[in-house]
């Protein structure tokens, strides 16, 4: 629940759900953004304009003109939430090529963790992770809990651009570069699949916060036949 | 539909569509976009008779060298902008921006660069034809998305407009005073308790310089370093226009239009809403300072901000 409500500048409300970082705060996240959303497309509620979901933290953005941050936080505060909701999580597997053209830091990685690259695949492999945002860039997934031996920090000087489709990782998370970007993850592979496509106006990402991620290997081959 | 159109003879450094953003996507990482200078952006558009929130061309700096074809149009250029209308017959007529202005076929806009500010708004008469993406024409060219496949402006492109008919003939030309300080008015960010008693005291106390690295998405600033005594990173969450993050070289980023949603860094302070136009307007070298408001005061800062856009656009009529 809700822990804290504070003002973020004068036309948004910053909503605190805690300062941990776990699946069951952000599916209190999670279940208050549906909410707001549906009051908001059911033009319930006026002035809103954006309702950032991220692990732990809500910010319900307005314009000033039509409401401010005494109603918006009053909304808030005499909202209807049901504690005991379900979430129907989407399971999504998408197809990874490790090779070392896409795996920038397997170097990195093993001199860090001190394992070799096979046993960091596999540890990698072998999980099912959980979405925690979508945000930065349009539709990049942040998902998690990578296992605890292949954790490494970001690159000390992040890159100037990351490939599009590149699978990075980072502290406890993994997410998938959607664009090319600026970004100082480290890069283990590349998704020939398309995570967000701004041509599809109804569903433009594949992953939104709440699902299930998993990956799988494929052959530089697959890769780059690959077709949709 | 008609089929005039600019023919784009020089694109400029940033040009692209704007209008006033695009709504309810900040979940999926899709930022707001819209005009960096929205009172200047909805002045241009009362100008030559427009709904506000119709989209129009922003340029910044060097504008673009425009053609109209196949049309005879009604057109406003609105901001502190050097420009230049040649006729077909090779005459050269000096612009002046905040008037409406009658162009004629093969007549051109050249749109030599902005004064003191970064940004600069082209409206005509009726709007310019284009696809709508998500509630809003704004390029994005971070994620491709909006008008002109999201992308800004090349050699040889077409704008298309709406409306090739003349269709208002009386003058109107508005006397628009933008009397700015450099004085830039913040609310407290949620992590202002991260800095240091200094660095509090440096960030309302001391100026800070424009660098280079400004664009749509944000101005970085230089002049301090701001000490972070607690955490340089803190879990990513979303932003919104006009945060002032700090990473951890200690030097301030303010936000604009085009900014990422979410950001991991401590948040200092969020410029108010009034002064959102005059911040995205500041070029590289400029000086400001930040002053603290309390939320009220922003709100009434606000109220007079609009009664004051109000007074310009009423004196279109």
């Amino acid at each position: 629940m809700i822990k804290n409500i504070s003002n973020l500048g004068d036309a948004a409300a910053y909503c605190d759900f805690g300062s941990e970082v776990s699946e069951k705060i952000n599916l209190n996240v999670i279940n208050y953004f549906n909410i707001l959303s549906k009051l908001v497309e059911e033009h319930k509620v006026k002035g809103i304009n954006n309702i950032t979901p991220s692990y732990n933290k809500l910010i319900i953005s307005f314009d000033l003109s039509v409401t401010n941050y005494n109603k918006i936080k009053k909304i808030l505060l005499n909202l209807n939430v049901n504690k005991n909701f379900t979430y129907n999580h989407k399971r999504i597997e998408i197809p990874i090529c490790c090779d070392d053209e896409f795996g920038l830091d397997f170097d990195r990685l093993s001199n860090k963790t001190k394992l070799s690259k096979e046993e960091i695949l596999e540890l990698y492999l072998n999980k099912e992770y959980f979405c925690y945002m979508t945000g930065f860039i349009a539709g990049m997934p942040f998902l998690g809990d990578i296992n605890k031996d292949v954790r490494c920090d970001r690159l000390e000087t992040p890159r100037v651009k990351v490939p599009k489709g590149s699978v990075g990782i980072t502290e406890q998370f993994t997410n998938i570069y959607t664009f090319e970007s600026p970004g100082g993850w480290n890069i283990i592979g590349n998704t020939p699949v398309k995570v967000f496509d701004q041509l599809n106006f109804l569903e433009p990402a594949l992953i939104k916060p709440g699902d299930n991620v998993s990956f799988y290997q494929i052959s530089k081959e697959e890769y780059l036949n690959w077709n949709e | 539909m008609s089929n005039a159109y600019f023919e784009i003879l020089r694109p400029g450094i940033n040009t692209t569509i704007q209008d006033n953003g695009r709504n309810h996507m900040y979940h999926l990482g899709i930022t707001v976009s819209g005009a960096i200078d929205q009172r200047n952006y909805k002045l241009s558009n009362k100008l030559v008779n427009n709904d506000l929130n119709k989209a129009v061309v922003e340029f910044a700096y060097q504008g673009p060298l425009l053609k109209l074809k196949n049309g005879k149009i009604n057109f406003s250029i609105t901001g502190d902008v050097l420009f230049k209308i040649i006729k077909k017959n090779s005459k050269i007529e000096d612009g002046v921006c905040y008037k409406n202005y009658i162009l004629e076929d093969e007549d051109q806009i050249d749109i030599i660069s902005t004064k003191n500010t970064a940004y600069g708004y082209l409206s005509v008469n009726g709007g310019f034809e284009l696809e709508k993406v998500w509630n809003s024409y704004s390029t994005n060219t971070k994620a491709n998305v909006g008008s002109n496949n999201g992308k800004k402006y090349s050699i040889e492109d077409k704008i298309f407009i709406k409306n090739s008919n003349l269709q208002i003939s009386k003058e109107i030309k508005i006397n628009y005073n933008d009397l700015s300080d450099n004085i830039i008015r913040v609310i407290k960010g949620t992590n202002f308790d991260y800095f240091s008693n200094e660095a509090q005291n440096i960030f309302f106390n001391k100026e800070f310089s424009v660098t280079k690295l400004a664009d749509r998405m944000g101005i970085r600033l230089s002049g301090h370093n701001l000490e972070n005594i607690i955490n340089t990173n803190i879990k990513s969450e979303g932003l919104v226009r006009g945060t002032i993050q700090v990473p951890a070289d200690g030097n301030p980023i303010i936000m604009l239009s085009d900014h990422g949603t979410i950001g991991g860094y401590p948040k200092i302070g969020v410029v108010i809403s009034a002064d959102l136009d005059r911040v995205g307007q500041l070029t590289p070298g400029s000086t400001i300072n930040f002053k603290e408001v309390s939320l009220e005061e922003a709100q009434n800062i606000f109220k007079a901000y609009t009664d004051d856009t109000n007074k310009y656009l009423n004196e279109c009529n």
